[in-house]
């Protein structure tokens, strides 16, 4: 973090703005896949310097987001349990299930308790061998890792009190199905930074190859982001399609090998529904048969719960890039941070929530409503 | 108390929850501001809350103006890096006085304390207190205690209340600000936010962070030898952070405001936690700062004397107020964003 002022330092912005503006003949449009990426991007308000032509689209990469919403309401209907204490990330405490959110169902008695990491679940768990404790394990390749190590942790203590609810989601099998979308606009992707550091790129090359679309493994900071725009741009001038990586300093080729080794020995590939876009195949981890025991959906048999999304959301079109959040007629008036409708006005990282904190406002339609 | 039902097959849309207070409700931000509009207020009455929501009334009593403050203290942990809830009361009662060129004269203290609590910590909160309010010149006058049964209160809860004399010549109020009025911050902010936090959670930023909590009337008192009734709104930035304060003096004035991102003083290991946590330093809680709206003539005399105190030693300008619009933020690449209301409290996020 101590050079995190040289990522922001307005003169190379605009030294990068100006490279772009001088390489750029065409317009085209990028995704960014990352709501962390998302968030920088509308918080710093850099699609509106890019020059005109290019056009950011916002990708389906916010765990919050894509989490589905049975898996939402199974954990509710666990934490109302009296024997458990559910525990979770800070932003997954706001999401809407389908009839409330677990900060509600907290103030209602819920034990419901803000981790920061899956190691204090399985340190709660020990404390409190009395209770059942669970942890709602949502994200990407990023947060993977660590809820593997949690669990082979809990394994080793022994404990029969600990248990995940586990929907986790990989990156890859998403922008594939973003590019396979008859509507897909997406000519070339600003890959997620935090992911790559785990996963490295390999599983980029192929997508690149097939769909003929350059990536750009980019990090974080408006600099980042910036030259990974700047990186897809020249690609896509001069006619290549190769996955380049922008965030060397945190990112190798082959990734974290040990931390894929954890996620690999505790998890298993499995097909995958995302809140807004549907089943995506092969999307998303499992625990594997060893580690069944540890998981929250059967020791509480949730298994059945049947949902049904707000007909109003449109967070569908808005994670794959089809829509953005002022096409939609709830936003900003029945669809807010206070009252969030759909889950990308739900957490930070949340495309609607990142509009709507940055002051963005729809313009009214004809025949609105005043 | 089933919430989810099976059986039902398909869900509504869903509903929020109104009907129960919930701790974004105690935030400092857009929940806070609807609690105390909605239900507070209509129950009060006018005289209570009838203008801009200050940090401390002015009532005049034989010609003087005093002001009046309460306010209760919950934080946990009870002891962190820095201080702790003890002088923490004292400090942010003070300041609430401050807020209104009020010197302290007087202050009150009560306990709710939670049967169990180590006899101890007790001991050591009340030192602190006591010390505090030596330090700053204000004697407790008295005080109340309470003893609530095991799981009724967590721990320890203070109250307090604060009398002030206010400085002659001087009216700042959350109303007052004006277009071109210069905006100063008198020190870095997040420090308190993010000390408590990092203690809470063990997240190893203690060791680098300690809550700013001080008093801030001897500050308050040579800005206003320097600028007197240029000075026209002050605020210290508790809970939601600057980005609250701003937005309430910005609303209660009528007014809007820009604000330089890369002119606010986050120390690196705020903004190293809060880019961990996934939080805005803009909306962190701060304990010993305070933002100034100062005519611009003299703005920079103000500023001057707020660096000739330790407590506003790094002190800078850090925006303007405009005659309208939002509260935005000049970004450090050059755009503008809205720095909005927070609307509860922040949650870190997944990754």
């Amino acid at each position: 973090m101590k050079y995190l002022d040289e990522y922001r330092d307005p003169d190379l912005a605009r030294a990068l703005l100006a490279e772009l503006r001088r390489v750029t003949t065409r317009p085209w449009t990028l995704m960014e896949v990352c709501g962390g990426q998302t968030h920088t991007i509308v918080r710093q308000g850099i699609d509106e310097l890019l020059p005109g032509g290019i056009r950011m689209i916002h990708g389906p990469g916010c765990p919050v987001c894509v989490t589905p919403l049975e898996v939402l309401d199974q954990a509710m209907t666990i934490a109302q349990r009296p024997e458990v204490i559910l525990t979770s990330f800070g932003d997954m405490l706001r999401v809407p299930g389908s009839h409330t959110d677990l900060l509600a169902l907290r103030a209602r008695g819920a034990d419901v308790r803000v981790v920061y990491s899956p190691m204090d679940a399985v340190a709660l768990a020990r404390s409190h061998p009395d209770r059942q404790v669970v942890f709602l394990a949502v994200g990407f390749e990023t947060t993977a890792p660590a809820n593997a190590m949690a669990v082979r942790h809990a394994a080793t203590l022994g404990l029969t009190n600990f248990s995940v609810l586990v929907s986790h989601v990989l990156v890859p099998p998403a922008m594939t199905a973003v590019l396979r979308a008859p509507t897909c606009r997406v000519q070339g992707f600003l890959a997620a930074g935090h992911v790559c550091a785990v996963m490295g790129w390999t599983e980029y090359e192929p997508i690149a190859a097939e769909h003929r679309v350059p990536i750009v493994v980019t990090g974080f900071e408006p600099l980042d982001l910036l030259e990974g725009i700047l990186m897809a741009v020249r690609q896509l001038e001069t006619g290549s399609y190769r996955v380049e990586n922008q965030y060397a300093r945190a990112v190798r080729r082959e990734g974290n090998t040990a931390a894929q080794d954890a996620v690999r020995s505790v998890f298993r590939i499995t097909d995958r529904s995302w809140r807004g876009i549907g089943a995506i195949p092969a999307s998303g981890l499992t625990l594997t048969d060893a580690y069944a025991a540890f998981d929250a959906g059967r020791r509480f048999d949730v298994g059945s719960i049947v949902v049904r999304e707000h007909p109003d959301c449109i967070a569908g079109g808005i994670l794959t890039g089809d829509r953005v959040p002022t096409d939609c007629h709830a936003y900003g008036t029945a669809c807010t941070p206070r009252t969030p409708l759909g889950a990308p006005m739900v957490s930070a990282e949340g495309t609607c929530a990142a509009y709507y904190s940055a002051g963005r406002r729809r313009a009214p339609a004809p025949g609105d409503p005043s | 108390m089933t919430i989810v039902d099976p059986a039902a097959g398909t869900c509504p849309a869903p509903v929020p929850e109104t009907e129960r207070v919930l701790l974004g409700h105690g935030s400092g931000g857009r929940l806070s501001a609807e609690l105390i509009a909605d239900v507070l207020v209509p129950a009060l009455g006018a005289a209570a809350c009838g203008g801009p929501l200050e940090d401390a009334a002015v009532v005049r009593a034989d010609g003087t103006e005093l002001a009046l403050s309460t306010d209760a203290y919950v934080v946990d942990p009870l002891f962190f890096p820095g201080g702790d809830i003890g002088a923490l009361a004292v400090h942010g009662t003070v300041n609430d006085l401050a807020m209104r060129a009020a010197m302290p004269v007087a202050l009150t203290l009560a306990y709710v304390v939670e049967e169990g609590l180590p006899m101890a910590d007790l001991r050591r909160v009340t030192a602190s207190a006591g010390a505090a309010a030596v330090a700053a010149g204000v004697p407790v006058v008295t005080g109340d205690t309470k003893v609530v049964g095991r799981g009724a209160a967590d721990r320890l809860f203070v109250i307090t209340a604060g009398l002030g004399r206010r400085l002659p010549g001087t009216a700042p109020s959350a109303a007052g600000a004006r277009p071109g009025d210069a905006i100063l911050l008198s020190g870095p902010i997040g420090c308190h936010g993010v000390t408590v936090l990092s203690t809470r959670a063990g997240l190893g930023f203690e060791a680098d962070i300690t809550s700013d909590t001080r008093p801030l009337h001897r500050l308050v008192a040579a800005m206003m030898a320097a600028g007197g009734d240029a000075v026209h709104a002050l605020r210290d930035p508790t809970r939601g952070g600057l980005a609250a304060s701003l937005n309430e003096i910005a609303v209660a004035s009528g007014a809007g405001a820009e604000i330089e991102e890369r002119a606010l003083p986050v120390p690196e290991p705020v903004r190293a936690a809060c880019e961990m946590l996934g939080l805005d330093p803009a909306y962190v809680a701060n304990e010993g700062c305070l933002v100034a709206f100062v005519a611009p003539g003299r703005a920079d005399a103000v500023l001057a004397a707020m660096r000739g105190r330790a407590e506003g030693r790094d002190a800078v300008r850090i925006g303007t107020v405009l005659p309208e619009g939002p509260v935005v933020v000049r970004t450090a690449v050059g755009s503008r964003r809205v720095l909005d209301m927070p609307l509860g409290e922040q949650l870190p996020r997944i990754c």
